[in-house]
């Protein structure tokens, strides 16, 4: 009883807090691009364009407004799902941000999937034989994951697997209606691309978090009341690392949905990511502020939904603050 | 074993490859290029990639642009111009339909011309149609076109993207589904990734030879290079890393086609803003350009000089590139003349394109050699548009104008360069009202003099067209006169 009351007050602190957050954050937004200089209308007409034909077409986007009745207006249209109609593109905001997001989203969890896949494994492996050739090499091959940088790779791989071997196209987005393996061959290098580094760092943490886990002194009990070593890591040392792995891997998916763009420039892949690069040079601003708060509403959900995992884990944190 | 497997699927996809290429290379072509179309309608935006998608495959107007930037028939089979020059006649080919099915008339040209004119238009060259008085339907195959006063470019006018003719039935959803009367028809669109075009069966003219074409949009130089060199496109217009070039020149699998387009590339200058309201001051920018350093510098070797503004593949062009000859000392001394011995400051605002970035860097290495200090801030096309369009708050700038025939911008004091030259604007007035060739013709070179001899901008070099294709590919247009990529009579060589 006690127990669920402070679990319910710990939901809605929570909750109160992610609320501040998304107020702010829109706010920070709308001021950051209102500041830009540029006029989009100025841009869609070029150059040759007239005074009163640019007018005309301020007058259609809606733009004659003042910057606070346009603010309202976007913040009252999101709560109701309505994020506007872009400038450039003419098209409701929603509808491209969902098309965006087929593209983004299963890349951000192909290469999360990537990551742990190969993380686990090796952080473990490297944790539980310390100091062996095998642990050296695994820092080895990790310290070069994060050294090099991620589309500098993308590039070597797009010479070799796209334009020597042509297993897979150099870029581009076959889209899902021409099936789930299609759409994942046209994926998969990217999705190696962005996880390599993630996976390093994410080895790295698996490791030192095992490491210091498996110098406490529940482990050497565990150890004398007769547990084996391989018992002794899966039951009692694994669980105990979870909670830095739970937070580097929430910081990495919100990393990966948010900072896809130069993959995906790299890869030429319709997601959000290259949206918000043609929408801010063509000066978009309501596509990049709906872009750019959806993304940190999916941060803040992330950091949220991570905090109730810990919850999970670890009973303890429960019944904390 | 790992070998083994991996040889298997190597021939596996060369093997698919072999019959992929066998089933379809004959009627389908995919081609990259950089800049994707922000909406779909050629009438209501400036951006170059909406006419390089659909102007002349997807819509048409009453006269079109060949590959040699000549205007000839389109829509309208023929037109008879009065003797004072203020009625024009079109008559309209038969049995021309819509892609929705629906019959071309004379009253859709009515339609899109006044469309195009009208009060709250938001067409984006407004300017081409200031001539036009009245647009009467005749009869369904017949309009006239009446002018307020006689303007000989109204036919070159009528072939630009922004002129196409739609119709009032698609005109609502245009942005998004183009229907149009071109010998393809829209056929989707993956924002982000790729527009498709499909062969329209019912074209009123000569088919188009290819089923299919897919437009595929790659901003990055690498991804683009790298795109072609794994075949992913079968062409690729306006290729934006010409250092890649002679790699595609050395691969038999491929060609390259370099032309020319209406790009003339200026370095701009604030006429307005002292000290480059003294002509000395800007005779002296002048020398001071070494171009073909720059076209080797910044474009690699593709761009051919230019001494004035205009294209140097037109007819009517004067080779004035001897007026603007490098000479930096003699620029040094111009500068003395003018009053500034130790030089000067001032602004370089560069936009993204890298004509503009690495050019810009070359420029002011060389003005510096005369003691011009351009200091260089690099802007995105929105500010560029806002600073140095709008607000006129720079000293030079380096820009491609790449509307066809353009001269008439110096005939325009309130332009962004703010050249402001009566000589000029009685130039073009007088242009305006000749319908004889020969005449037009005489008043072009003599503008084109006048503009040179005023020094108003640093004239660089000519944008070079650059086509990357498969090598059997055939029917591309090489040159560029309009932003265009017109697949009408493009095939593949057997």
């Amino acid at each position: 009883m006690v127990e669920r009351g402070r679990m319910g007050r710990f939901l809605i602190r929570r909750i109160f807090g992610v609320v501040v957050a998304l107020v702010v954050a829109s706010g920070v937004i709308f001021l950051c691009l209102e500041i830009v200089p540029g006029d989009p209308a100025a841009y869609m007409l070029g150059v040759n364009a007239r005074p009163d034909t640019l007018a005309a077409l301020r007058a259609e986007l809606g733009l004659d407004g003042t910057a606070l009745q346009r603010y309202l207006s976007w913040v009252s249209g999101m709560l109701r799902g309505d994020f506007g109609v872009s400038y450039t593109y003419r098209t409701p905001v929603s509808g491209m941000i969902y098309d965006r997001m087929w593209v983004s989203l299963p890349l951000a969890l192909y290469a999360l999937g990537l990551s742990v896949i190969i993380a686990f494994p090796a952080g473990i492996f490297a944790a539980s034989r310390r100091g062996s050739a095998g642990d050296l090499g695994v820092m080895g091959v990790t310290q070069l994951g994060v050294a090099v940088p991620n589309f500098w790779f993308a590039m070597l791989m797009v010479v070799l697997f796209a334009i020597k071997l042509r297993w897979f196209p150099a870029g581009g987005f076959a889209g899902w209606d021409k099936g789930f393996w299609a759409g994942m061959k046209s994926l998969t290098l990217p999705a190696v691309a962005l996880a390599l580094p993630q996976a390093s760092i994410l080895t790295r943490v698996m490791r030192s978090a095992l490491l210091d886990v498996l110098g406490e002194d529940f482990i050497r009990t565990a150890r004398a009341k007769g547990g084996s070593r391989g018992r002794v890591l899966w039951a009692h040392g694994l669980r105990n690392a979870l909670i830095p792995v739970l937070t580097i891997i929430g910081l990495q998916f919100s990393f990966l949905l948010a900072g896809g763009i130069i993959i995906e420039n790299v890869f030429y892949l319709p997601g959000l990511g290259r949206l918000v690069f043609q929408a801010i040079s063509s000066r978009d601003l309501i596509v990049v502020e709906s872009v750019v708060m959806l993304l940190v509403f999916a941060v803040i959900a992330v950091n949220f939904a991570v905090d109730l995992a810990y919850g999970l884990v670890d009973p303890r944190l429960r019944g904390r603050r | 074993m790992f070998s083994k497997w991996m040889s298997r699927a190597t021939l596996g996809a060369l093997t698919l490859a072999a019959t992929m290429g066998m089933a379809t290379a004959k009627s389908t072509i995919t081609v990259g290029m950089q800049l994707e179309p922000p909406h779909l309608d050629p009438t209501s935006a400036a951006a170059g990639a909406i006419d390089q998608v659909l102007y002349a495959n997807v819509f048409e107007g009453l006269t079109r642009f060949g590959p040699d930037g000549s205007v000839n028939p389109g829509l309208a089979a023929s037109w008879e111009i009065s003797e004072d020059g203020l009625t024009y006649t079109f008559t309209l080919h038969e049995g021309v339909t819509f892609h929705d099915g629906s019959t071309m008339d004379a009253e859709d040209v009515k339609f899109s011309l006044d469309r195009a004119r009208a009060e709250d238009s938001v067409n984006a060259q407004k300017a081409l149609f200031e001539g036009i008085a009245d647009v009467t339907v005749v009869d369904p195959l017949t309009v006239k076109v009446t002018l307020a006063k006689p303007d000989g470019s109204l036919l070159f006018n009528l072939a630009w993207g922004d002129a196409v003719i739609v119709a009032p039935e698609s005109i609502d959803g245009i942005k998004e589904k183009p229907i149009g009367t071109g010998a393809f028809r829209f056929d989707g669109w993956l924002q982000g990734d790729r527009i498709e075009l499909a062969k329209n069966a019912e074209y009123w003219g000569e088919p188009a030879v290819l089923e299919h074409v897919t437009f595929k949009f790659i901003s990055d130089p690498t991804a683009a290079f790298a795109a072609v060199m794994a075949e992913d496109v079968d062409v690729f217009t306006a290729f934006p890393a010409p250092e890649n070039l002679p790699q595609f020149e050395a691969d038999p699998r491929f060609q390259v086609l370099v032309g020319s387009t209406e790009g003339e590339t200026i370095l701009s200058t604030n006429n307005k803003m002292p000290p480059f309201d003294n002509i000395k001051v800007r005779e002296a920018l002048a020398h001071a350009i070494d171009r073909q350093a720059i076209i080797d510098g910044a474009m690699f070797g593709y761009g051919t000089p230019i001494g004035t503004h205009f294209a140097p593949h037109n007819p009517d062009y004067v080779d004035l590139t001897g007026m603007s000859s490098y000479d930096p000392e003699l620029s040094k001394k111009l500068l003395a003349e003018a009053g500034f011995p130790e030089g000067f400051k001032t602004t370089l605002q560069l936009p993204p394109p890298s004509y503009a970035r690495r050019g810009g860097e070359i420029v002011a290495a060389q003005l510096a050699a005369v003691g011009i200090e351009a200091e260089i801030t690099n802007v995105e096309w929105g500010l560029w548009l806002e600073l140095v369009f709008s607000n006129k708050d720079f000293g030079l700038t380096i820009v491609s104008h790449t509307e066809p025939m353009d001269i008439g911008i110096y005939a325009r004091p309130d332009y962004y360069f703010q050249y402001d030259s009566a000589e000029a604007q009685a130039l073009m007035e007088k242009l305006a009202e000749t319908t004889d060739p020969a005449a037009r013709s005489v008043i072009l070179k003599d503008m084109q003099t006048l503009i040179a001899k005023d020094y108003v901008n640093g004239y660089l070099f000519q944008l070079a067209a650059l086509t990357v294709a498969k090598a059997n590919v055939q029917g591309l247009w090489a040159n560029a006169p309009t932003q265009a990529t017109d697949m009408t009579a493009v095939s593949w060589a057997d």
